[in-house]
């Protein structure tokens, strides 16, 4: 049997802030969230989910501002500092590379500018930066595949590599042309209040300090 | 230009004035606004790619920098030439000779056969049919159409007419070119010979101005000028 090892998902910080964004919320609600923002991906575990808010509050970036208890065990609710605002949105400034395979970032830093434009992040900005990334990385290729100067001439298989690369690019713009479209089409409406959560199942405990 | 023409700035013994320099821009087809407020400049020896959604103003666009529309506000200056101070037949004469332009529909005469359909630029401006159809048929070879300097445009393929197209718009060996979607009825081969005789006017140190949907095509231009609803979105250096 094979063992599959569960890496963490990419920038699972900046997610987490993300989602403190329009405000406070306990471990529960932000693994319910995040498993909505995105549903083609493995649900978030909650081990994952109060280890990185653990980190978030000892770097600063988030606070425990309360507990939070309707009937169910009592949960800590955790808020976003200015600190942790800023980093957000940093990263979201910051275009996923453009690789041709980081897909996943790229969903990842989409979806959050899109679900985070009503509380300051600017959507229309961030995928227009990460357009620019595209297309200058994919200009790189091209003029690698057509260059004639025999010192700068490339091989077959790096061609077929860069024309390659230069299709998954693409792909990738033409998906974030329909983020944008759907981002016009249907602006992310205001945040839903924390829900109470459901009886505690043993998997689910918050982990006692 | 002919002496009686008015005397713009040498546009090409300047760098630093642009081809093509359009601002303030407004357009409204009826009451439908297409362009609102467009500012674009291009200089010599570079490559424009103006992309955006379907709608969002990029063919009407061409057809203001081109001359073929007059904007309901803002001023075009084609080579250095104001547009508006222009009569039709001194821009059309502009165009014939220094713009080449690519349009997606109808730009074959009908019933010439390619050889005087492509050499028409240059026979409207004046030329001897022999010459005109010496520079057509080489045109025409260069889009590897050789064989159809007969045909009629009725008898050519989409992809035939559309090499057509790029071969008369670039007979009169231009400065600039303003092109709709030009190779987006090509097969690879084809679109990679008309593109590298486009890119050719830019290595020549003229401009292009490429309105285009593919990703890839305006990744190989030097900027990309992106329109939504009749705006400029982003205006991108790429290099």
């Amino acid at each position: 049997m094979t063992t599959v090892v569960q890496s963490a998902p990419v920038a699972i910080g900046e997610v987490h802030l993300a989602l403190l964004l329009s405000g406070p919320r306990h471990g529960y609600d932000i693994k319910r969230a995040h498993d909505a923002w995105f549903p083609a991906e493995r649900p978030l575990a909650f081990g994952q989910v109060y280890a990185t808010l653990g980190r978030l509050v000892r770097d600063g970036h988030a606070e425990v501002v309360g507990t939070h208890s309707e009937g169910g065990p009592e949960r800590t609710v955790y808020a976003i500092t200015g600190s942790g605002r800023e980093r957000l949105l940093a990263w979201l400034d910051d275009p996923a590379p453009p690789a041709g395979t980081a897909g996943e970032e790229i969903i990842r830093k989409t979806v959050v500018a899109l679900h985070a434009t009503t509380s300051g992040a600017d959507a229309e900005r961030v995928l227009s930066a990460q357009r620019a990334a595209h297309l200058r990385r994919m200009r790189q290729l091209q003029r690698r595949s057509t260059s004639v100067d025999p010192e700068r001439s490339t091989d077959l298989a790096v061609r077929l590599a860069d024309r390659h690369a230069l299709l998954h690019l693409d792909a990738d713009l033409r998906w974030l042309e329909e983020a944008a479209e759907a981002l016009r089409a249907q602006p992310p409406t205001a945040p839903t209040p924390p829900s109470p959560p459901p009886s505690p199942t043993p998997d689910d405990q918050e982990p006692q300090p | 230009m002919s002496p009686d023409q008015p005397s713009p700035p040498d546009v090409l013994a300047e760098p630093t004035h642009p081809l093509l320099r359009l601002a303030g821009i407004s357009h409204a087809h009826g009451r439908t606004p297409a362009l609102h407020d467009v500012d674009l400049e291009v200089g010599a020896g570079t490559a424009v790619a103006v992309t955006g959604a379907s709608g969002s103003g990029k063919s009407t666009l061409l057809h203001v920098a081109a001359g073929l529309l007059a904007p309901d506000a803002g001023t075009v200056e084609l080579l250095g030439h104001d547009l508006a101070a222009l009569d039709d037949a001194e821009r059309a004469q502009l165009r014939r000779r220094d713009v080449g332009i690519v349009l997606q529909y109808g730009q074959l005469v009908p019933d010439l056969p390619l050889l005087d359909g492509v050499a028409l630029p240059l026979l409207l401006d004046g030329a001897a049919l022999g010459p005109a159809r010496e520079a057509s048929r080489a045109a025409l070879a260069g889009v590897g159409l050789s064989a159809a300097e007969d045909a009629v445009p009725a008898e050519l393929s989409g992809g035939q007419a559309q090499l057509a197209a790029v071969a008369r718009a670039l007979v009169a060996q231009p400065h600039l070119v303003l092109a709709d979607e030009p190779v987006a009825s090509l097969d690879p081969a084809g679109a990679a010979l008309a593109l590298d005789l486009l890119w050719g006017v830019v290595a020549r140190g003229g401009a292009l101005v490429l309105v285009t949907h593919d990703n890839v095509l305006a990744a190989r231009c030097d900027r990309e000028v992106r329109l939504a609803h009749g705006g400029v979105q982003h205006d991108l250096d790429l290099r």
